[in-house]
């Protein structure tokens, strides 16, 4: 992933050997509490606390920050109390999810209104 | 909750109202006690979820207010209460993308007029009642089915 995406980690140096096969990407994190699935990856252009609580709250194995932002001190504290690695890219969302989908990492969700089991 | 039905767990909870300070706080906090029940883990999520989406409510809309956790074997209850503004038309809060929110709310990431259809998305059954000028009462109910879980 790190490679994928030219990605900087700035928490979870010890975590980067997670297996990841799905992600979800929005800026708007009740879209991201709609569909994404524990153990996957959220790609993001938010920077705050919030997306490391969404995280917490569906299981997210890992957060990417896209288009070169970098997570506020807050978001940094969070993410190393729970245990939440975050990256951060150059990459703007749509190419960084084009460079990861091109590697097999598949969508949580492919389209809205699809049976759901709630993992 | 019926008669016959004993209660496993009761706690409630305080929410800051007016602040994203702490958010999210009381939704890890009710899940890592769902978590020591040993419930199944996709009750776990769905309660974390309409819980974490229940706290924002508060968070963004109220003065103060308090999630109340109610677990029995067949039920995991989760009301959020406030005190705040209340909401002056409850279709219209439901609509999917009906939004009163604020710049600021809208930069934490939220406010895009989705919290309560999701909600009540991922709930069995769902209750809202409000007043304006004093506050909103949720009620989220997620059944337990054991066998089907197997727990």
């Amino acid at each position: 992933m790190k490679e994928i995406l030219d990605a900087e980690v700035i928490v979870g140096h010890d975590q980067l050997g997670l297996e990841i096969k799905e992600a979800g990407c929005a800026d708007l994190l009740s879209d991201v509490l709609f569909y994404c699935k524990a153990g996957c990856l959220l790609l993001t252009g938010l920077t705050n606390p919030q997306i490391i609580r969404t995280a917490d709250v569906l299981d997210i194995a890992a957060v990417i920050v896209v288009r070169g932002k970098c997570p506020s001190p807050e978001t940094i504290q969070l993410a190393e109390e729970l245990q939440i690695p975050i990256l951060t890219t150059k990459y703007i969302l749509f190419e960084s999810v084009g460079r990861l989908y091109a590697k097999g990492i598949v969508s949580c969700v492919k389209k809205v209104g699809e049976k759901r089991d709630f993992s | 909750m019926t008669s016959h039905e004993s209660l496993t767990y009761e706690n409630s909870y305080p929410v800051e109202g007016g602040t994203f300070k702490n958010a999210g706080r009381v939704s890890a906090q009710v899940k890592a006690r769902l978590k020591e029940m040993k419930l199944p883990g996709k009750i776990i999520r769905r309660a974390a979820i309409v819980t974490y989406e229940a706290e924002i409510n508060i968070c963004s809309y109220a003065d103060h207010g308090r999630i109340i956790l109610q677990v029995t074997p067949t039920h995991v209850t989760i009301e959020a209460i406030d005190e705040g503004q209340g909401i002056p038309d409850i279709n219209l809060a439901m609509q999917a993308g009906y939004s009163t929110a604020t710049k600021e709310i809208m930069q934490v990431g939220f406010g895009a007029g989705m919290g309560l259809s999701n909600i009540k998305h991922f709930s069995d059954s769902f209750c809202i009642t409000s007043e304006v000028g004093k506050g909103t009462r949720l009620k989220m109910i997620i059944l337990i089915d054991r066998d089907r879980y197997r727990v």
